[in-house]
């Protein structure tokens, strides 16, 4: 029993710390994905969480500014104006119409400060003749950003 | 031929039924008759699934585009050996094929066992039969990989019809490892259903002995395999054409492959708890069954885009029907194990925790802490949405935080673990055992800090190795010293008697000295470097040792693609050493972009240009340059794993001596007795076989 008793102590030891770990490691980077609609509902205290955002690029929007790139993001209705400000070159797919998905924090002015753009061809999909939903990639094929995503 | 192909599909769904039913029925009747031919018919899905996957490729190959499923997936101009592997390109096919590698292992399981254990294999016949069925009812009704274009007229007339080309495969499937990742993560995946169903069985037919988990043991490791293989390409495709400088990205997809992989390398490890002290039995069965509900977990979140829903964009309505299964099988499991849980006692405790069996104890909580942890960080979005109404997701300093330490401590383990004995283990043997090994690790960490090596991580992480490099190559020198001086041959010569009369030991030990070998490499991340920057003729970039030259940029488009690459000339150390040319594409079909990747690799690092877009400020290009340090050693060291797996599945050979079929014991139990003093680990065992 004793060597059992000492296994015990030993798994709990180690459950806690990786606990531990993990909880850090969630702090860290916790994201979390909100509508255009939610934003303007968020309680003050979620504000200044690190969110990701979805829309479609409104048309002509794209504008390019001293060290920034500013658009404006549209989802049923809603708009969204969206300055990114990362180092990266804005990936090809974003352009108008485009869908994209920005991450970053909403800035005081209520605008959306991006630091990482994301972007996918409308049109990629919808010339499919059959109407079907768009392939789903092949397993093991990574779901990073880069895969059907083009990131900026 | 899309009928020929869904009439069969539709027949083999039949027989999948048949092998059910019949197969229930014959274990309920003892009736020999009703049993052979349930099996029979279990045989014969393979030979129809075969006819359906063979009519799809025999509409890629001859351009049919009357099929909706080729014509999203191929075009004319697309070279032979894509419009093979454009068969699991899409969903449809894809799931075809995936029921068919499931055949195909039901095939292999139920012919090579047919004349053994017949207590055993009805259950196992219909516990397949019961996944195909699943399957089959995607492929037939829900999916089906035979849609063609057309409708009927109203009279009722079938009229077909034919587009003129195919709209292409995805570029990014356009590269040959993605000819043979797919089929062998599949082949992985898949794999996991055969010792599940012998788990199964065992359990539902109450099978006496031990039997049943070897035989599980050794499918296992053939999944198993495959699944190392398939992550291991999986890593490296996305290393050499997705273009971010990476192999891995805690993404759902390479979680889910991630998962069953890491219980079944629990399984193969709490296995030998059971064969040598019948300890863990229920343990075992739970880690064959959850690696197989993690299997199915893993195929329904790669096609339903459940976890990547926090995109919302693809979505697709099999998911209901995957959750469904993933319902029904775990309370199958869960109702088979009340049900004889008596069947699965314990022989024996733990009796120290100096041990073999309290390193496997370890080992296996500590991969279970693992698979919970990206199991959880994996579904967190769709978990926090349904507590909270947020989604949120976590990212890669979660899984660090958690995985990196319990990768070390495994690391440690792996080393420690196959030097203790079973029982208790005394002090003399662990002095003599680890004192060498311990201290050259230790004098390799004082090394490498002396030449400011310092973080933390990557120390720890050298130091094991070495450790663990070194006791592998003691068992390996203790083993063959005592051969060669009985045999009076050489080391070498003794060597390779030692691993051929041990297979499953030594050949598990390569397998561990390969897993150090992709430890090392990814220890190397730490390490990495990149830089970016805007280029225009006759600038440098500066990166580590190399200084990168910009010769030219041009544009070689094609009718299919627009291109821009550059030419870049590396200079290390005021020499030219190499010329890259990374580009950049955009497909003009389908508008989709591709990097193609200019990459130097070195044993020591990897030099990793890519044309990276332009600057939307100057319109001028960005190259961006990555130095990942040790990134060849993760490949090299998946080429040993496989090559240690293919050994412990080969059969043992026995020497003239010794006549002991299988076991371990075969060596550890005749030896010399200067062996004895060598290795006295081996004596203190007490084995069960």
């Amino acid at each position: 029993m004793k060597a059992q008793k000492k296994f015990l102590v030993g798994s709990a030891i180690i459950v806690v710390t990786l606990s531990a770990l993990a909880y850090v490691g969630y702090t860290q980077s916790k994201t979390y994905y909100h509508t255009i609609g939610e934003l303007s509902t968020l309680p003050a205290s979620e504000l200044h969480q690190r969110m990701r955002v979805s829309g479609n690029v409104r048309s002509g929007s794209i504008s390019h500014r001293d060290g920034r790139i500013d658009f404006v993001l549209e989802e049923q209705g809603q708009a969204l104006p969206v300055s990114y400000v990362g180092t990266d070159p804005l990936p090809d797919t974003f352009k108008d119409g485009a869908q994209a998905l920005v991450e970053g924090r909403l800035a005081t002015g209520g605008g959306f400060v991006a630091e990482q753009v994301q972007a996918k061809c409308a049109s990629k999909y919808e010339a499919s003749p059959t109407g079907q939903p768009p392939p789903s990639p092949a397993p093991g094929q990574s779901l990073n950003p880069s895969r059907g995503w083009s990131t900026g | 031929m899309d009928i020929f192909g869904s009439f069969a599909l539709l027949v083999a769904l039949g027989a999948a039924v048949y092998a059910f039913g019949g197969g229930i029925a014959g274990i309920w009747t003892r009736r020999p008759l009703l049993t052979k031919t349930a099996r029979n018919a279990g045989m014969a899905v393979f030979g129809l699934v075969t006819l359906a996957v063979a009519t799809l490729e025999y509409g890629f190959f001859t351009d049919d585009f009357s099929l909706s499923y080729v014509s999203a997936h191929s075009n004319r101009a697309l070279p032979l050996y894509y419009k093979f592997s454009a068969l699991w390109a899409g969903q449809e096919g894809s799931l075809l094929f995936w029921t068919w590698l499931l055949s195909t292992y039901a095939f292999l399981a139920l012919l090579l066992n047919r004349r053994k254990h017949p207590e055993l294999m009805p259950y196992v016949g219909v516990t397949l039969a019961g996944v195909q069925i699943f399957f089959l009812t995607l492929n037939n009704f829900i999916t089906s990989p035979f849609h063609v274009f057309g409708g009927t007229d109203p009279s009722g007339a079938l009229h077909v019809a034919r587009l003129s080309d195919g709209s292409g495969l995805n570029p990014l499937l356009q590269y040959y490892e993605m000819v043979i990742h797919p089929p062998i993560l599949y082949l992985g995946y898949t794999g996991f259903t055969v010792p599940f169903a012998f788990a199964m069985a065992a359990l539902l037919g109450r099978y006496p002995g031990e039997k049943w988990i070897h035989i599980t043991r050794r499918w296992t490791m053939v999944a198993w395999c495959f699944q190392t293989v398939g992550i291991l390409l999986g890593a490296h495709w996305a290393y050499a054409v997705l273009g971010w400088g990476g192999y891995w990205a805690w993404d759902p997809v390479e979680n889910a492959a991630l998962l069953p992989w890491i219980t079944g390398t629990a399984f193969l490890h709490s296995v030998m708890m059971q064969e040598k002290r019948g300890m863990m039995k229920v343990w075992n069965v739970w880690l064959v069954f959850v690696t197989f509900l993690l299997c199915i977990l893993g195929t329904s979140l790669t096609r339903t885009g459940v976890v990547s829903s926090v995109h919302a964009f693809a979505e697709s309505s099999i998911g209901s029907w995957f959750f469904t299964f993933l319902g029904v099988v775990l309370l199958v499991c869960l109702a088979a194990w009340w049900k004889n849980r008596d069947y699965l006692r314990s022989d024996n405790q733990l009796d120290s925790l100096v041990s073999r069996e309290s390193s496997f104890l370890f080992n296996n909580l500590i991969l279970l802490a693992a698979c919970f942890a990206v199991l959880w960080g994996t579904l967190f979005p769709v978990l926090s949405e349904a507590v909270t109404g947020n989604k949120i997701s976590v990212g890669p300093p979660f899984f660090n935080r958690v995985n990196v330490p319990i990768a070390l401590f495994l690391l440690f383990l792996t080393g420690v673990g196959p030097l203790l004995a079973w029982r208790k283990t005394s002090y003399d043997a662990l002095k003599r055992n680890f004192a060498w090994p311990l201290a050259g690790g230790i004098a390799a960490g004082v090394l490498a800090f002396a030449f400011r090596f310092r973080d933390l991580y990557p120390l720890v992480c050298l130091i094991l190795s070495v450790f663990v490099t070194l006791t592998i190559l003691a068992e390996f020198y203790r083993g063959g010293r005592v051969i060669a001086s009985r045999d009076r041959t050489n080391l070498l010569t003794a060597v390779g008697e030692l691993t051929m009369r041990n297979t499953r030991r030594y050949g598990g030990y390569v397998i561990h000295f390969g897993m150090v070998l992709i430890f090392v490499g990814i220890s190397g991340s730490a390490f990495n470097q990149d830089k970016q920057k805007e280029m225009s003729v006759g600038d440098t970039l500066a990166l580590g040792p190399y200084t990168i030259l910009c010769q030219n940029f041009d544009q070689p488009s094609t009718a299919n693609y627009s291109s821009d690459r550059a030419t870049l000339e590396v200079f290390r150390d005021g020499k030219s050493q190499m010329m890259l040319y990374p580009e950049h594409r955009t497909y003009l079909a389908s508008q989709v972009s591709e990097t193609i990747v200019a990459v130097e690799s070195t044993p020591l690092r990897d030099l990793y240009v890519v044309y990276a877009g332009h600057s939307p400020e100057t319109g001028r290009p960005v190259i961006h340059a990555y130095l990942n340090p040790l990134v060849k050693w993760i490949w090299f060291g998946g080429i040993v794993v496989v090559l240690g797996t293919g050994l412990a599945m080969f059969p043992n050979r026995s020497s003239a001596l010794l006549l002991r079929p299988v076991g371990e014991k075969t060596w550890g139990e005749n030896r010399s007795p200067q062996a004895a003093t060598a290795g006295a680990p081996f004596l203190e065992r007490t084995g069960h076989d």
